[in-house]
């Protein structure tokens, strides 16, 4: 059960978006999760009441995105989706091949609560560009 | 892999995570951020700070990992009556409960730190970290760490080891690697160990692990090894001495970060996280 461990590590990041924004709470959480990250997604939802209870990240929607596996094979460059314990190329065979989707443990977005946005209308416009960092 | 933060994105997945770029209202009027941070940033750091730290001393890191009774700890003790005596060793161990398997290792002079995780079904790189500040690095040219037995968990924390190496005991099965994909894939190399019953447990094949280690696109070598009878020991102990010599070729190419330099025992770190120096 090393979700709780995940989950815990989830709401530091959380409180320091939380503070960085001063935001009054985190509604909604997305996450995405390839199956070769070894984390269960059903494990870590239930883990997450746990982990954020007394948090600004309390009673947030956690959402889940689930990746495919996908591996790009070294000789015929062919990209295939297939399984995690299947990492072959399904166009020649060719075990020699890279993962390039399915083992990934991201925090991707979250949606906060602020003194500005509980004040203003929902149909405000788009804001400041954050990008990547 | 993104260069920048580590992310992961690659042109196999970046249509189901690349974020919309902006910082904008949803419909509901709240404000949603893009993040894109690994959920394991926090450990992955200090992974990296502990392999800094051994990587100024000259030490090289294998974290042992395998289902429980496998043959971690025999293992250890056998490697430790073969490897050459001007290496010098020392051993962190992971449990839940007991002292044990520390005291088996110091049973044969060498210095083993016990860290009893309680409930916790894998060590984190934080753990190792208290721990190798128990350690004067400077003594030692290999530290084994012997991760909680368990298939499942350790593999998705990175310690700041420089090579797993994964047993897989002849009475587990040869399908280990199929069912634990994770584990194996994060493996350097992989050892069937209790292979002296092999003849007795002869559904075990060999060369179906490898196959199985192959479907996963696993490139680590794999030995048949027995601490009991040796076989496959002296294969084993070259391949530590040889990865030795391989990092320390490695740090004389890519010497540790400056800032490390000048961090050693007994003063104030100067990068942003405390910790207390034993």
């Amino acid at each position: 059960m090393h979700e709780l461990a995940i989950c815990q590590s989830l709401i530091n990041q959380l409180e320091a978006i939380a503070s960085e924004r001063n935001a009054r709470s985190i509604s909604l959480i997305v996450v995405g999760i390839g199956p070769l990250s070894g984390v269960e997604a059903q494990l870590l939802k239930n883990a997450y009441p746990v982990a954020s209870a007394g948090t600004v990240a309390d009673n947030a929607e956690i959402v889940i995105k689930q990746l495919p596996v996908k591996v790009q094979c070294s000789e015929c460059g062919c990209e295939s989706e297939t399984k995690p314990n299947k990492l072959i190329c399904k166009n020649c065979g060719n075990w020699r091949t890279t993962l390039i989707s399915g083992d990934e443990l991201l925090l991707l977005s979250v949606e906060l609560e602020t003194a500005e946005t509980a004040s203003s209308q929902p149909d405000s416009v788009a804001r400041a560009n954050t990008g990547l960092h | 892999m993104c260069d920048t933060c580590g992310c992961n994105i690659t042109h196999g997945n970046e249509n189901f995570i690349k974020p919309g770029g902006k910082l904008h209202k949803t419909e509901s009027g709240k404000e949603a951020v893009s993040v894109l941070h690994n959920l394991l940033d926090e450990n992955d750091h200090t992974a990296k700070h502990n392999r800094d730290h051994f990587d100024q001393h000259n030490v090289l890191a294998i974290n042992l990992m395998s289902s429980p009774g496998a043959g971690k700890t025999a293992l250890l003790e056998a490697t430790i009556q073969q490897l050459d005596k001007n290496l010098r060793i020392a051993v962190i161990e992971g449990d839940l409960e007991t002292e044990n398997d520390a005291e088996r290792i110091r049973k044969h002079g060498v210095k083993a730190i016990q860290i009893s995780t309680g409930s916790a079904c894998h060590l984190d790189a934080h753990m190792i970290h208290q721990a190798i500040h128990n350690l004067d690095l400077a003594e030692f040219d290999i530290i084994f760490i012997e991760n909680v037995g368990n298939l499942v968990c350790p593999a998705s924390f990175d310690l700041g080891q420089h090579l797993n190496v994964t047993l897989l005991s002849v009475p587990e099965g040869d399908d280990k690697p199929a069912k634990y994909p994770v584990m194996f894939r994060a493996s350097d190399f992989v050892l069937i160990s209790k292979s002296d019953l092999l003849p007795i447990l002869d559904d075990f094949k060999p060369e179906r692990a490898r196959n199985y280690l192959q479907d996963i696109a696993s490139t680590a070598p794999i030995l048949e090894l027995s601490s009991k009878t040796r076989l496959g020991m002296s294969h084993w102990i070259d391949w530590i001495k040889q990865q030795i010599d391989t990092r320390k070729d490695y740090l004389k190419e890519h010497p540790v970060s400056s800032h490390l330099q000048s961090h050693t025992h007994g003063h104030q770190h100067t990068h942003e996280h405390v910790h207390k120096h034993v």
